[in-house]
């Protein structure tokens, strides 16, 4: 089972941003504008390239751009922090591609992969806390791994054997949703289950307490993070969601993963206006990133994190990123897109900028890669191994778990089921 | 039959249905998620952007109940939407739109306001799809007053049927059987429809004397299958392509049991107040005294959709339903469902 004291977690990289006093409104979309203009949205073949007013601390060359409100939420991320993030970013992509491999080889029946998002899953993946929950949709495999989701638990749903891969509660990351945007209305009532917590505890603590010194629950800071894409923005969900987050002022925040395609749709149809223009009409700060910037990723999402924790409420966040796979194994994009768009956004890959700067500074050498490349090969066999590890389930699993209580009906049904199965000789089951 | 028949698939008779119900009424628009470019993840729309333009085969964005509720807007201007609902999963999203407003508005305007929409619909399992891609959700459906339900066999009627949903003044609920839609057979996309059989009717699709077993959609074909499977076993089987759940054929099958005595239902959908349960009470009260046995349902088990490596014991296959055909001929005891607790 996935443990959130597995070290992939890290909890080093995500505590590090609170201890700033950040104000709450840094990121409103008043004093620094992250809006470009609106003419730019998906208007080139290119789609929706980061533009003027984007969150951006390294560039798609590698250069580090010093940022007056973001830089101190990532001054703990030292060379060595960096090169961390860029191996989870080489470990993803492996695992991405190793699972790519898995379903054309049968051993998945279907696999989508993340190729092209690993900064905007890493970056904001690793800000969490451990005792914080994710709500994802159904491409975070890198988010997933930072929960410490190793294996075949990243992989039993693709291969049709479980409807959840991992115990929820144990990697505090729900499984992956398909209806898309549902999951972040589960994110909000998350969060609001964390704020009413925190009023019964400040009622239990008002009163003369019996067992006083318990304390439970004082000082709790966790926060929820709710993943889903461009195309989830259209949904009533995902408006009703922020509509719960705002007027609540839940400690949620939304992270938006524009990869400029909802299959075959771009995300123009999606809005006229920049995703993250969204917020300002449910009083939330918006914040857009470059999606493909692990360091600026991280910034934003410790803040929007820190907000949240400390009383502000939500914050959307835009990370503009590019889907450079297909929708799923299943989907074929070159119905609906250029090899030009592909070329464009291969330049912008979150991996090599984070190289070159770390080989611009001397912090990375060949044999650092070669690390880095080995760490991936060893995940890549450990996913490999898992899953021809996972076992088929059995019939029963069919009824186990409809229902908590016993369920006569039910219960029945099975009964017969085993008396059909029971008619065939063995092994014709 | 008018014009000349092709073999294509049922994916391609539905291609077929929509392309000439679009050239029939430029009243007709196609509204759904990745239908343009993309010409739908089935490619059932597939080209049809190209023939007819943006302006009349949508791409929505991704919002089902938003799909809906504009339908209903631009049935109230006197268009006639066709929907495609991209995953039977993700019709729920929309199920308030269909069920509260769709179904209703007729009646609430006493005929003032018709709700001409299609529903397009890939439905069921069987395909090894993911989570919310295999649902049988035919039975909320057939429930909700003002709405009529089809489900298609063949490619004929893919593309025939289709287009008399569309003619059709009521909103209509369209399945297509996700595994059927490669399925091959000869089609005239240029029906005259007022030739066609109604959409409401079944069709004997095998005659036979000994069991009549009822079905739809994809599950027409197991039927067949457990029929010839049977004739070698010394049964002689009829199988009735019910075709439209809502309003269902009673007539057709109520002679067909008359004859037979033996009544088998085989659907995909759970079996608790499914269609099957419609069929057998109706049976039961009109037919009685020629029965021979109780009606059986062979159906998918009462639990949610399974994952892939378990749907072969949830789909009814060739096995199961020559068991419930055993069942009522005797030939294997009844599995009524005992211990049932009160």
């Amino acid at each position: 089972m996935p443990s959130t004291t597995d070290p992939r977690t890290r909890d080093r990289l995500s505590r590090a941003g609170t201890s700033h006093e950040a104000s709450v409104d840094s990121a409103h979309g008043g004093a620094r504008d992250h809006v470009p203009a609106p003419t730019s949205l998906g208007t080139t073949p290119e789609g929706v390239d980061p533009g003027h007013g984007t969150v951006r601390l390294i560039d798609a060359d590698g250069v580090r751009h010093p940022d007056a409100t973001y830089d101190r939420w990532v001054e703990d991320v030292d060379h060595a922090a960096l090169r961390d993030l860029y191996e989870d970013m080489v470990v993803v992509r492996r695992i991405d591609t190793e699972a790519t491999a898995l379903q054309r080889q049968g051993q998945l029946a279907l696999w989508p992969p993340l190729l092209g998002q690993e900064a905007a899953q890493i970056g904001s993946a690793r800000a969490l806390e451990s005792d914080d929950f994710v709500f994802s949709s159904y491409r975070e495999h890198g988010v997933a791994h930072v929960r410490g989701i190793a294996g075949a638990d990243l992989l039993r749903v693709w291969r049709g054997v479980t409807g959840a891969g991992w115990d929820p509660h144990v990697a505090r990351m729900a499984p992956m949703q398909v209806i898309i945007g549902a999951q972040a209305l589960h994110a909000v009532g998350y969060a609001v289950g964390i704020l009413a917590d925190q009023g019964a505890d400040a009622e239990r603590d008002a009163r003369p307490a019996p067992d006083a010194g318990t304390a439970v629950g004082q000082g709790r800071t966790e926060a929820v993070i709710s993943y889903f894409g461009d195309g989830a923005m259209s949904q009533g969900d995902v408006a009703e969601a922020f509509t719960f987050a705002s007027t609540w002022t839940a400690p949620v925040v939304f992270f938006c993963q524009n990869n400029q395609w909802a299959i075959s749709e771009p995300v123009s149809l999606q809005s006229k206006v920049p995703l993250v223009e969204r917020a300002r009409g449910f009083a939330m700060p918006g914040v857009r990133v470059d999606g493909n910037d692990v360091l600026a990723v991280l910034a934003v999402t410790r803040e929007a994190l820190h907000r949240a924790r400390t009383g502000g409420g939500p914050t959307l966040i835009e990370a503009v990123t590019y889907r450079r796979g297909p929708h799923t194994t299943a989907d074929d994009p070159t119905r609906y897109r250029t090899t030009a768009e592909s070329e464009h956004w291969e330049a912008r890959d979150p991996l090599t900028r984070v190289a070159a700067h770390l080989r611009s500074e001397d912090a990375l050498d060949d044999d650092g890669e070669a690390r880095v490349q080995a760490a991936a090969d060893a995940v890549a066999a450990e996913l490999r191994a898992g899953v021809t590890s996972i076992e088929d389930p059995s019939w029963q699993d069919v009824f186990a778990d409809v229902y908590a209580a016993p369920h006569a009906e039910l219960a029945a049904e099975r009964d017969a089921y085993a008396r059909y199965l029971d008619g065939f000789e063995e092994g014709d089951r | 039959m008018t014009g000349s028949t092709t073999q294509m698939t049922l994916a391609q008779g539905l291609n077929a249905g929509l392309r000439q119900a679009l050239s029939d009424d430029d009243h007709v628009v196609l509204l759904g998620e990745d239908i343009g470019a993309l010409g739908g993840v089935f490619r059932v729309t597939d080209g049809l952007q190209r023939e007819f333009g943006p302006r009349r085969v949508v791409d929505t964005p991704l919002a089902e109940s938003g799909i809906l509720g504009t339908a209903i807007g631009m049935s109230y201007r006197g268009y006639r939407p066709v929907v495609e609902i991209q995953f039977d999963g993700f019709v729920y999203v929309a199920f308030d739109q269909i069920v509260s407003q769709v179904a209703k508005m007729h009646a609430r305007t006493r005929g003032k306001v018709p709700m001409p929409i299609t529903i397009r619909i890939p439905v069921a399992g069987g395909i090894g799809a993911a989570e919310h891609h295999s649902e049988s959700p035919e039975t909320y459906f057939v429930h909700t007053a003002g709405l009529r339900v089809v489900s298609v066999s063949n490619p004929q009627d893919a593309s025939t049927v289709l287009r008399q949903a569309i003619a059709c003044d009521d909103p209509v609920i369209f399945f297509e059987p996700k595994r059927l839609y490669h399925v091959k057979g000869d089609v005239d996309p240029a029906v005259d429809l007022a030739d066609a059989p109604p959409m409401s009717s079944a069709h004997v699709v095998r005659p036979g004397r000994d069991v009549t077993v009822v079905s739809w959609g994809s599950h027409v074909a197991t039927a067949i299958d457990a029929a010839e499977a049977m004739a070698d076993d010394g049964a002689s089987v009829e199988v009735i392509d019910l075709r439209s759940l809502s309003p269902w054929d009673a007539d057709a099958v109520t002679e067909s049991v008359r004859r037979t005595g033996r009544l088998v239902v085989v659907h995909e959908g759970p079996r608790q107040v499914g269609v099957g349960a419609e069929v057998c009470a109706t049976v039961t009260e009109r037919c009685f005294e020629h029965l021979e046995a109780p009606p059986v349902r062979v159906t998918g088990h009462d639990v949610p959709y399974p994952p892939a490596k378990l749907e072969g014991h949830h789909v009814p296959d060739l096995d199961r339903v020559c068991h419930g055909i055993d069942q009522v001929l005797g030939r294997v005891p009844l599995d009524v469902l005992t211990g049932v607790a009160a």
